[in-house]
């Protein structure tokens, strides 16, 4: 185990420059999940705290070592890459024992090594198969038993779940988390699924284009965005924004309705601003969560429902945006039909229009 | 049911009729083959007749025998052309395949200045005829002194395979996914041993084949051979098939011998590395 040290870190390729002077600290055991997405630099990070990468700039420090010149075999760290990346002529138990066999250790360490990392993956029957053999899970399995057979410092996960089917993400997402609650070790996992960073992390780190948005603890993320990026990109559905202006104290929005300042944030007289509703913050009189003291209210027309069994997304316009609201205990509605909605203020959010950096206090 | 009968017939008739033409096909180009080795094992009186005899009346070793005996009884030494051949063609093989390796790997996997310039200019080398060259190799060579040496004609094989292989080899490289060989240096490999016990392994049926493409090429080549080299230190085995033509006369079955004898190493060291031909080796270790 060892803590991560990222210190104004740079990539360059030639004049392009895709990761600007980046500051993490992941301490020790820590599950941190670098998310974003695709071109933001998070692979290219993960791939110079592993050292497949030259590192233009900074320092990147794993355990109390400086490792910018370090090659990868002298880092100590084991990586899960997302094909898997396992030796096709070797047996799953080859691919297992590989590291072990190259650090020349005796025999029997090995058997040993390889039996336990099979009996935590439940591969033991697969010990014999080749990797050509195996089904996308397995490989899968294969791939992180090879991870923790050497013992590293650190796993680096690159995109491990992307290439499985739905169902097998989410049964090998709680595999992973389990692993890791088992073994301990420090982790930094790359994805692009906000849904797999919210799961497994303790701490989500969002990049985008090469910089820092905002690290914080899944809840943090999700409920304090430090901007527009982080407040749509984070939940499902994706946070409904809303252009509007700041007049009287409250947000007059395009078609003159007025909507309160949500509590907790500032925004001067005539700032042009984006309001910031999720789907769980704006449902339909009768269909949702019991009324808050901080609410406000819309009427607006039902263009399009998504019945998800236990909620229905309901797809209305707001002020000429489209905006998903979600229905409780739902009944059928018919498009076009014009039902009153509740806004939790105490939920909302202010942005600058401009910077689409937060107005919170 | 009288539709499914139906369907079934005309589905047999198909693949019947897919068999026939697959042989007819084969027979056509082992025709040749066939007539050379049948015409090794008879008397010329026979290969000469015309119309063609094709059920041989009678098959014999003479012209083994023959070819096996003392110059002057229609023998030509067929054992040190064998070697010529043998040396000339594995050593250019190797070589051609090491060359291959460094440069098929170097052109799959790192990006330099001038890369698909030096790619193109390698290929276009293949475009000038090898008999082109002959002329002036056979001058430089003279001057060199390495006319009708081993070394002369393993360096002309060499430079005839090295474009064909890298070009071979640099695919099947683009082939093994390089996550292969960046897990195996996060395993604890060196670059090297990355290479060796990874990706080379991977790729090796595609070496196998660039390494038979080498061989083969290096083993049937007349047209050089026969400019280069002048006796029997450094002779091939097609151009010793020219020791069975003479002024007035044409040996054919002395000639047939000798090139079933060329056929057989080749065949058999096809048969050998076929095994390793077979494709998907890397596949699996990857999402596919």
């Amino acid at each position: 185990m060892a803590q991560v040290i990222l210190k104004d870190v740079v990539k360059k390729y030639g004049e392009l420059q895709v990761v600007h002077a980046i500051n993490l600290h992941i301490s020790h055991g820590e599950f941190v999940v670098l998310v974003g997405p695709s071109g933001c630099g998070k692979s290219t990070t993960l791939r110079m705290i592993a050292g497949l990468e030259d590192i233009s700039g900074g320092e990147v420090r794993i355990g109390d070592r400086v490792v910018n010149d370090l090659p990868p075999r002298d880092r100590n760290i084991s990586m899960v890459f997302q094909n898997y990346a396992l030796y096709p002529h070797m047996t799953v138990a080859e691919n297992l024992g590989f590291s072990l066999h190259i650090a020349k250790r005796p025999k029997a360490e090995i058997e040993k090594a390889v039996a336990e990392a099979a009996e935590i993956l439940s591969l033991t029957p697969l010990l014999d198969r080749k990797p050509g053999q195996l089904s996308g899970g397995q490989r899968q399995r294969v791939a992180m038993g090879r991870a923790i057979v050497r013992h590293p410092d650190v796993f680096l996960f690159d995109e491990p779940l992307s290439n499985l089917d739905a169902k097998l993400r989410t049964q090998m997402r709680v595999e992973i988390k389990r692993l890791h609650q088992k073994v301990g070790t420090t982790v930094v996992y790359v994805t692009h699924d906000q849904v797999e960073a919210m799961t497994l992390a303790d701490r989500i780190v969002i990049m985008r284009d090469g910089h820092i948005v905002q690290i914080g603890t899944p809840l943090e993320v999700f409920e304090k965005p430090a901007d527009a990026f982080v407040a749509t990109f984070i939940g499902s559905p994706p946070m409904n924004l809303i252009d509007g202006v700041v007049s009287q104290g409250a947000v007059r929005l395009a078609d003159d309705t007025h909507l309160p300042l949500p509590p907790g944030h500032r925004a001067d007289e005539g700032q042009a601003v984006r309001y910031g509703i999720r789907a769980d913050n704006i449902m339909p009189e009768g269909h949702a969560m019991p009324p808050t003291p901080n609410m406000a209210h819309v009427t607006m027309a039902v263009s399009l429902t998504e019945p998800l069994g236990t909620e229905t997304l309901l797809f209305a316009s707001l002020a000429g945006t489209e905006v998903q609201a979600k229905m409780l205990n739902p009944r059928p509605v018919t498009n076009g039909e014009r039902l009153r909605f509740g806004i939790t203020l105490d939920r909302c959010h202010l942005f600058d229009a401009a910077s689409g950096q937060s107005l919170r206090v | 049911m009288d539709q499914g009968l139906h369907h079934r017939i005309r589905r047999r008739l198909l693949s019947a009729g897919h068999l026939i033409g697959l042989f007819l096909a084969m027979s056509f180009i082992c025709l040749p083959g066939f007539w050379v080795v049948l015409n090794s094992f008879r008397p010329t009186v026979e290969i000469m007749a015309k119309p063609p005899v094709w059920i041989p009346s009678e098959l014999n070793l003479d012209n083994y025998r023959a070819m096996f005996g003392g110059i002057g009884e229609g023998g030509v030494p067929v054992l040190t052309y064998f070697r010529n051949s043998m040396i000339i063609s594995l050593t250019s093989t190797v070589i051609a395949l090491l060359i291959g390796m460094a440069g098929g790997y170097a052109f799959a996997r790192y990006r330099f200045r001038g890369k698909a310039t030096i790619f193109v200019m390698l290929m276009v080398t293949r475009a000038v005829p090898g008999v082109a060259l002959s002329l002036p190799l056979f001058i430089l060579f003279g001057r060199m002194g390495i006319i009708d040496t081993h070394f002369g004609m393993i360096l002309v094989y060499v430079a005839l395979n090295v474009p064909f292989t890298i070009w071979l080899i640099d695919g099947f490289f683009r082939q093994v996914p390089k996550e292969l060989a960046e897990a195996a240096e996060i395993d604890g490999c060196t670059r090297w041993q990355a290479f060796w016990k990874v990706e080379f392994p991977v790729a090796r049926a595609g070496i196998a084949s660039a390494g038979i493409f080498a061989f083969l090429t290096s083993w049937n080549e007349y047209a050089l051979a026969s400019q280069l080299t002048r006796s029997v230190n450094s002779k091939t085995m097609p151009v010793g098939l020219m020791d069975f033509t003479s002024q007035f006369t044409l040996n054919w079955g002395g000639m047939c011998a000798l090139a079933v004898l060329m056929i057989i190493p080749a065949a058999v060291l096809t048969f050998l590395v076929q095994k390793h031909l077979i494709a998907g080796l890397t596949f699996g270790g990857v999402k596919g």
